[in-house]
């Protein structure tokens, strides 16, 4: 199955068969003050450094979170959605829990962006999936739903199964659902990876969609942050995980999908393995 | 006292049969339960609250020492009631609507209730309304509220304006943290104060309870 984002230029392929999709984490004001203050003053100029920082680093995709205390998201996720748009030729990924900013910055966008997310909750699956279906965007279905966060891997894929199938309800094709299993902290319950790891394992059996995480939450709140993230990104791909959003700049991370890649037999006579190394080397 | 330095390392190393053990002996030799609480318990807990302050505790560190605290605390009830020890105060926190990190929050609740104070927990994703029902039930004199996001922050001004329209809010000081959040938002939305982290939280909800 093959999930196809666009910009105006460029094409990129989440599937298993293709190289894993790095979807960059760093435009998004939280924890990040520098920015959260640009941004406010509608000043996007570190969010573009950060965009193209991000793609020198790897990133296929740029995940953009335009969410500023007091600020008007709609109109500041259009204004980075045509900013970055004439900046860079990555595919962009709306991160917004706000219907008017996703339906501004989808409206505005030309090429098929990627809705960070919709979860299995009845308003925001009222909510998002009529937008992807009009702008014919691909939504990241992330398995939470009314009641929270589900504890078992049978009740996330339930989650997940029930996201599909309202996507298809409003005629989306399978293949723009990506979902997303959830990974919570081990810092809090020392089961967390494994369960997302088992949900994985379930949502690709049973439903075929391709399968994204937000992978930087598992290591809050312990020391040696990244060597937990890369071994579970490296996790995460043995079960068929092909996006993932996560900080291309940080080098083991990028390092460590490029090695799976490698491995999972994605990168023919190893050639962007061997291109990388002399790239960090110079 | 040597057996409450036992107490108060034993909660600092996050062992709990060894607290629940060590809190039974003082008690049965006689300590008053108060002493135990504050000397061992609190004064742990301040401990553990410095150390992951200065980045030399980790989260799972501080959530088995609340553990053991809790344990500890467990079978001090009894003899605080006995001994009629009230509580510095008295705490309604939670995480606001549409959001539903708690892993923050519950640290922070950990940390008041270290500090002494009695904690109404919410839980996560708690709408206005349940933060209105709460205080008018359980009045107390703050309240938390947590959001880790950019897109649930703005709830906790829809928190503060229900609570002013319910008429509760002049009874109570809020308090919010979270990683979107800055004292300047704090200040701007009409809360009473901002804490960074969970040790701070605690210190400044001691303050503003004790009016200083």
């Amino acid at each position: 199955m093959e999930t196809h984002l666009s910009s105006k230029t460029k094409q990129i392929i989440i599937s298993p068969d293709h190289p894993f999709v790095i979807i960059g984490e760093r435009i998004n004001p939280t924890r990040r003050k520098s920015l959260m203050e640009s941004l406010a003053k509608s000043d996007f100029s570190i969010a573009l450094e950060d965009a193209r920082k991000q793609i020198a680093a790897g990133a296929h995709v740029l995940d953009v979170n335009a969410g500023v205390p007091g600020a008007d998201e709609p109109k500041l996720l259009e204004g980075l959605a045509r900013a970055l748009a004439q900046t860079v030729d990555a595919p962009l990924c709306f991160d917004s829990a706000n219907p008017a900013a996703l339906t501004a910055a989808l409206a505005a966008y030309e090429g098929k962006a990627l809705i960070n997310s919709t979860t299995g909750e009845e308003k925001m699956l009222n909510a998002v999936l009529p937008l992807a279906a009009k702008y014919r965007a691909a939504v990241i279905g992330v398995v939470t739903d009314d009641s929270g966060v589900p504890a078992t891997p049978d009740a996330r894929l339930a989650v997940a199964r029930k996201i599909v199938q309202r996507a298809a309800d409003h005629g989306m094709p399978r293949e723009d659902i990506v979902i997303d299993c959830l990974a919570l902290t081990v810092s809090a319950d020392s089961l967390a990876g494994r369960v997302t790891l088992n949900t994985m394992r379930l949502v690709q059996q049973e439903l075929g969609v391709n399968l994204s995480l937000g992978a930087s939450n598992v290591s809050f709140g312990l020391p040696d942050r990244v060597a937990i993230n890369a071994a579970y990104l490296a996790l995460g791909i043995a079960r068929g995980m092909c996006a993932a959003i996560t900080d291309p700049t940080v080098p083991e991370l990028a390092t460590t999908i490029r090695a799976c890649d490698l491995l999972m037999g994605r990168d023919e006579y190893a050639m962007r393995w061997i291109k990388a190394f002399r790239a960090r080397k110079k | 006292m040597a057996l409450l330095d036992d107490l108060r390392q034993g909660v600092i190393d996050g062992n709990a049969p060894g607290t629940t053990s060590l809190v039974k002996q003082a008690l049965s030799e006689g300590t008053p339960a108060e002493k135990i609480l504050n000397d061992g318990l609190i004064s742990a807990m301040a401990e553990v609250g410095r150390l992951f302050e200065a980045g030399e505790y980790f989260v799972p560190e501080m959530l088995v020492a609340a553990r053991a605290m809790k344990g500890g605390l467990e079978l001090l009830r009894p003899a605080l009631a006995a001994a009629n020890v009230q509580a510095i105060g008295k705490v309604v926190i939670g995480t606001v609507q549409g959001d539903l990190h708690d892993i923050g929050k519950n640290l922070v609740a950990i940390m008041l209730e270290g500090a002494g104070f009695e904690i109404v927990d919410l839980g996560s994703d708690v709408s206005p309304q349940k933060f209105v029902d709460a205080v008018a039930a359980h009045k107390p004199q703050l309240v938390g509220m947590s959001a880790l996001l950019t897109t649930t922050m703005p709830k906790m001004k829809t928190t503060l304006e229900a609570l002013n329209a319910a008429g509760v809010r002049g009874n109570v000081k809020v308090m919010i943290g979270g990683a979107p959040v800055t004292e300047k938002y704090a200040m701007d939305i009409g809360a009473d104060f901002y804490a960074p982290d969970a040790s701070s939280a605690a210190t400044r909800a001691k303050a503003a309870v004790q009016g200083r």
